[in-house]
């Protein structure tokens, strides 16, 4: 039976909308607009004359090569972070969902790095990672390697990348292991009747019976790259060194803020806008509809 | 040959908990044995140290006289009907046959054989190429149960396998169970709570109890004779009548030989007669409280003049006495029960 509260009259439902379509009008749509808005303007460089100017802005910079190199960065730095914080939260939930000892206190473990701020984890990682101060850099050096995040592209681009993974494998693991006690312990049991080994238990029936939570995941980590990581990115190495970790998100703070080119920025903002849809529209599409089986 | 001997095997949680204390059983060559009891009695904890999806506390457990007790249920050749069926829902009906034998790889053309003849057997044919998704609760459990007979395993163990069916359905696939088990002459273990199920299906017939069995035999022999006053209270519906009696009688009651003592009288509703002028070697008298008709025969309820105990009349037929007027019913010596109340073990 379905629950429903039936409102006489209008006024009451308004009502109580009011804060959240408020908070997303004014959070939200408010700045999209003027992203959109800003993104057919060109401002002089003391901000005194404003010119609209349709299109220019996108024209730029979708000549600029600059502006794919920062999408071929954000690919890379997406692609490392979601396939290793989904198969690393993927181990850690597998692990979690045997009966073990300290179980409980395992998982509270695994959960805590997702409390942390983005910036704090980027700082905490800066830290231990720093050339000359950092105690893992140390061990690194120890062993010959000469680890340098401030000077070499791929090594800060490896320190962001296992300072995101680390944030978002505790998201992930949550849902893994949501989605791994669902299955039904039988299923299980009758695939170890059938003769299958726990290998391949885990990649013909626990695999394809999690896909739908993959999936879901995947998305959600992709989103989370592509925005929610500004924070390690601008603690960790500030896109550096010489952009080599200058995501686009990254990009559209760093053009507009401290380049002072708003037209530009915004119209990089609106890329980015389009592209959240289109993986929204995707998730919505094809995770609400549960297609796996 | 494949026999399944169980001897004394327990089960210990580990938080000290014992869920079977002790069970020695030997099921023979294509026997049907059927473990049935209330639930927390351990007969699915049994089924499943058996299968090997528990690990055994004590005691063995020999399949084929192989001791399986340490051994992986794959390799135990035996194949399981779960309560909810535990299809794989992601693959057709045809790939959940087929799942087992490729896993032991079976040549293909063998699967595609055995699996075809599984479904004909079953009537799934037509459904090979679907989900489990798309299928009705009797379908999925004809899926469940070519499952398990493709492989031709030595042991079948079903675990509750009819409980999610509805009532028709369910005396529909027993008859079909029954008639499978027949054809194939695999020994088969069944774990159900309902004791029509377990009377119908089994060639032995366990009753459990709090972890312990408290009678294994044929069906009609526990019918006929219960060890103890858990099995006469279990088997049969209605219920047999229990009369607890103190060595001075019960006023309403007469009996021809009462044993000595205080001892607890067992009569099933279906061997008490109405008494006109007939003599009886028992006889008691009880007020009418509820009377149910279902067509074939008559429950009739009351309770007993003496100390209130509730008695149960089946009569055949229709009848309707009113409701208050006291009954004299009767019995012969041969149908009465005798129990000792401090052990619950059956005298004589």
């Amino acid at each position: 039976m379905e629950k429903r509260v039936v409102f006489h009259g209008k006024l009451l439902p308004y009502l109580l909308l009011a804060p959240q379509l408020l908070i997303t009008i004014v959070f939200f749509y408010w700045p999209a607009g003027q992203a959109v808005w800003q993104s057919f303007l060109v401002q002089d460089a003391f901000g005194l004359s404003t010119e609209f100017v349709w299109f220019e802005n996108y024209a730029l910079l979708f000549s600029k090569p600059e502006y794919y190199k920062s999408m071929w960065t954000t690919a890379v730095f997406s692609t490392l972070v979601a396939f290793l914080s989904l198969s690393i939260a993927l181990l850690f939930a597998v692990q979690a969902d045997k009966h073990i000892k300290f179980a409980t206190g395992y998982k509270t473990l695994l959960i805590w790095p997702y409390a942390v701020a983005p910036a704090v984890a980027g700082v905490l990682w800066l830290f231990m990672f720093q050339p000359s101060l950092g105690l893992v850099s140390q061990a690194i050096r120890a062993l010959g390697f000469q680890w340098n995040p401030l000077l070499d592209q791929d090594h800060a681009m490896a320190l962001v990348v296992m300072a995101a993974t680390w944030k978002q494998i505790s998201y992930n693991f949550l849902f893994f292991l949501a989605g791994l006690q669902a299955i039904p312990k039988s299923v299980i049991e009758a695939a170890a009747i059938d003769g299958a080994t726990p290998m391949r238990r885990f990649w013909t029936i626990i695999f394809p019976l999690l896909s739908p939570t993959t999936f879901f995941l995947l998305v959600v980590n992709v989103v989370y790259v592509f925005f929610d990581t500004f924070g390690i990115i601008d603690a960790a190495t500030q896109g550096g060194p010489a952009k080599g970790t200058e995501t686009m998100v990254y990009k559209v703070f760093s053009d507009g803020r401290s380049g002072g080119d708003l037209g530009g920025s915004a119209a990089q903002s609106v890329v980015l806008m389009v592209i959240v849809i289109a993986l929204t529209a995707i998730q919505f599409r094809y995770v609400e509809r549960k297609v796996q089986y | 040959m494949s026999d399944v001997r169980l001897s004394e095997v327990r089960k210990v949680y580990a938080g000290g908990v014992e869920a079977v204390k002790g069970v020695s059983l030997t099921i023979a060559d294509g026997e049907f044995c059927v473990l049935v009891g209330p639930s927390g009695c351990g007969k699915s904890t049994l089924l499943r140290m058996v299968a090997g999806l528990e690990t055994i506390s004590g005691g063995t457990c020999a399949i084929d006289g192989r001791v399986v007790n340490e051994i992986e249920p794959a390799e135990r050749d035996i194949a399981m009907v779960f309560q909810n069926y535990a299809l794989y829902p992601h693959m057709s009906v045809y790939n959940n046959m087929a799942y087992g034998l490729r896993n032991r790889g079976t040549p293909k053309d063998e699967i595609d054989a055995r699996v075809k003849e599984a479904a004909r057997i079953l009537e799934v044919e037509p459904f090979l190429e679907r989900k489990p998704k798309a299928l009705s609760g009797g379908q999925r459990q004809r899926v469940a149960m070519g499952r398990a007979i493709v492989r031709k395993p030595k042991v079948f163990l079903f675990d509750e396998p009819l409980s999610n069916l509805d009532a028709k359905l369910r005396i529909q696939m027993r008859v079909e169970i029954k008639k499978l088990q027949r054809a194939l002459k695999t020994t088969s273990i069944y774990v159900t709570h309902d004791q029509l199920e377990a009377m119908t299906l089994a060639d032995q017939l366990v009753v459990m109890n709090k972890g312990r069995v408290e009678q294994a035999g044929r069906p009609l022999e526990l019918y006929e004779r219960p060890a103890t006053l858990f099995v006469a209270g279990f088997i049969g519906a209605p219920p047999m009548n229990l009369i607890t009696l103190p060595p001075e009688g019960l006023p309403g009651l007469q009996l021809a030989n009462k044993p000595t003592g205080k001892v607890v009288l067992g009569i099933r509703p279906e061997h008490l007669f109405e008494q006109g002028s007939k003599s009886a070697d028992l006889s008691l008298e009880f007020t009418v409280q509820a009377v149910e008709a279902v067509g074939a025969e008559t429950y009739i309820y009351g309770a007993l003049g003496g100390n209130g105990t509730e008695i149960i009349l089946r009569e055949p037929g229709k009848a309707s006495p009113a409701l208050g007027t006291r009954l004299k019913v009767g019995a012969s010596a041969a149908n009465l029960h005798f129990f000792d109340p401090e052990t619950s073990q059956r005298l004589a």
